[in-house]
């Protein structure tokens, strides 16, 4: 153990150490080695999405001879991706709908207006966010195949299909994750209460004190929540592989999947419909890589 | 999983607010719904027999489909890959990571892209980043293209029973880097300043700063990390369907693809469950392990 001497009092300048240039220069290549060893994958993606078919099993080259657009328009057509997109965007949009509502709801009165064993509560709840997704699988599949009132069946869920193989099915699970309650009683327990006081003050009732004052205020939380909700829904696979069956209720995912495992497979609209599908998430990335940073480590312990 | 900070206390002790009920109740029956009550649901089926094929109730077994689990040489082969899978790619990514973020800590022009570019294999889905790997590490892919040019025999990658997880390993380790890098950065600049100031003061040198400030200073997200590493590992599902179907020969059958064949090709729901449920048990074991490990009582 080293003792530590207190802090000096007087500090000059903080942290401006004399910087080495040598140490400088090997940390910016040491980071850029690692930055290009990442990033090779995703130029050959793109180097290959542009390849005609009849040179993808040739040498691979990262600056095709004769680019073209006919594997986006493969893809677009055989993976029938527009559907995909489509149903992805759907389920994403009423996700994200809904943990912006229930879970930002749920956060502020954790947060802010606490009740008797609200604090057993969330815990119980947030401890959800760990059960591993195999766990839930199988007894989620049951569920929704017996859903009432749904698919043909009876007011006791028996009789039909349930919500297999439809969009309402591979929602069940998204409505709201138990991440973004934890993410928004993290964000509201650093809000001042005052504003509720005034409000009530005036007279108002909490739910519009909510709605109307706390929820426009929480932009940033808003955007985590959004794009947590967004990604989390886009990217998942397993789920809707198991619930849906036919082409019509698959998601961007699986359309892929099922366009890979189609014979032999063609690399070239392959990794256009990669692109395709890997854009709008990217796209949100570039645009929000604050709340996207921000969102994982919130979640986290603070170090 | 949450490591949640020390709940804040509620304001106004002793005024509870019935409206906040209101708040939570939907958010609250439907996660007891959709995800609590699935896990009982599960329970009880792995207890039973069933298929969802048949027309019959699932029928009661006690214990019998977790005794044929002992007994099961696929079972057993597949706990042994998933565990092989967390070990190949866990202490990996952990250390790569964390050399990154502490060259990354540092500001620096043009820092903030090296941490954005490290960190878009996280953005992108599992079967997408699979998809990709899977086209170099085919037989005339990047790889053995480059392999070539170095006058080197190819390798048959996933094909091979000896190569595939390993394959599979190396693709998770890059896509996870980025994600266990951000976290790492998070907890090395919550560490206070003036703990280095002092400890520059003693004249420590760069190895004591980092045994003695940066290492305790990490040990929350470090174990956190680690937790949420072994967590999502352990249910490797996606790049596995993606890469090799299980293959060769069951050298990269995962517990959690086991799960899927069992229950969804072969309709045996309660064995399937009673797998899912062991799989559980020892994530949450091992994850309390490597919590303790990590965390540690050394300051």
């Amino acid at each position: 153990m080293t003792a530590l001497a207190p802090p000096p009092v007087h500090v000059r300048h903080v942290s401006r150490r004399r910087s080495r240039p040598r140490s400088r220069a090997l940390n910016v290549t040491v980071l850029a080695v690692a930055t290009v060893l990442v990033l090779i994958p995703f130029l050959w993606v793109i180097s290959l999405s542009f390849t005609p078919t009849r040179d993808a099993f040739g040498e691979p080259r990262l600056f095709p001879a004769d680019p073209t657009l006919s594997n986006y328009a493969t893809a677009v057509v055989d993976a029938d991706l527009g559907r995909a997109f489509l149903n992805s965007a759907i389920l994403t949009v009423v996700a994200v709908v809904t943990n912006v509502a229930l879970a930002t709801a749920a956060g502020y009165a954790f947060a802010l207006l606490p009740f008797r064993g609200s604090r057993v509560l969330f815990y119980g709840l947030v401890s959800t966010a760990a059960i591993p997704a195999s766990v839930t699988l199988i007894p989620l599949f049951l569920m929704a195949k017996q859903f009432p009132l749904a698919g043909g069946n009876d007011l006791m869920g028996v009789g039909g299909s349930g919500l297999l193989d439809s969009l309402g099915g591979v929602l069940l699970p998204y409505v709201v994750t138990p991440m973004n309650i934890f993410l928004a009683r993290q964000y509201f327990a650093a809000t001042s209460p005052d504003l509720s006081e005034a409000a009530r003050l005036d007279g108002a009732g909490e739910f519009r004190i909510f709605w109307r004052i706390h929820l426009p205020l929480a932009r940033p939380l808003v955007a985590v929540v959004a794009i947590f909700s967004f990604t989390g829904v886009w990217d998942d696979f397993l789920w809707p592989l198991v619930v849906t069956s036919s082409p019509q209720n698959q998601t961007v995912q699986l359309a892929l999947a099922r366009f890979l495992s189609t014979g032999n497979v063609q690399y070239g609209p392959l990794m256009a419909g990669a692109v395709l599908v890997t854009l709008p998430v990217l796209a949100v990335f570039l645009f929000n890589q604050r709340a996207f940073v921000s969102g994982l480590t919130d979640g986290s312990v603070k170090g | 999983m949450a490591t949640a900070p020390l709940y804040a206390k509620p304001r106004r002790v002793g005024r509870t607010h019935w409206v906040g009920a209101v708040f939570v109740a939907p958010a609250a029956l439907y996660l007891v719904v959709f995800q609590l009550f699935p896990v009982l649901y599960g329970l009880a089926l792995s207890f039973t027999e069933y298929s969802p094929l048949s027309r019959s109730a699932p029928r009661v077994v006690g214990l019998a489909n977790y005794a044929a689990l002992l007994h099961d040489s696929d079972f057993g082969k597949a706990l042994w890959v998933t565990g092989k899978y967390v070990l190949l790619v866990l202490p990996l990514t952990v250390l790569i990571a964390l050399g990154l973020a502490l060259l990354a800590n540092r500001p620096f022009r043009g820092v903030g892209f090296f941490r954005s570019a490290l960190y878009v294999p996280h953005i992108v889905s599992l079967t997408v980043v699979a998809m990709v790997w899977l086209w170099m590490y085919s037989p005339d892919g990047l790889f053995n293209h480059w392999l070539d040019g170095l006058g080197l025999p190819g390798q048959r990658w996933l094909l091979d029973q000896d190569t595939a997880l390993a394959a599979a390993s190396a693709m998770r380790i890059w896509k996870a880097l980025g994600s266990n890098m951000v976290l790492l950065l998070a907890g090395l600049q919550g560490i206070p300043r003036d703990l280095y100031e002092a400890a520059s003061v003693d004249g420590a040198g760069w190895w004591h700063k980092f045994r003695y400030v940066t290492l305790p200073g990490l040990r929350p997200m470090l174990t956190y990390v680690v937790a949420m590493d072994i967590i999502f590992l352990a249910q490797g599902f996606a790049e596995i369907f993606v890469l090799t179907q299980g293959g060769p020969l069951g050298s990269t059958t995962t517990v959690n693809y086991l799960v899927y064949t069992e229950a969804f090709q072969y309709n045996s729901f309660g064995s399937a469950s009673a797998m899912a449920f062991v799989l559980f048990a020892l994530i949450v074991s091992f994850s309390a392990v490597a919590v303790r490990g990590v965390a540690g009582r050394k300051s």
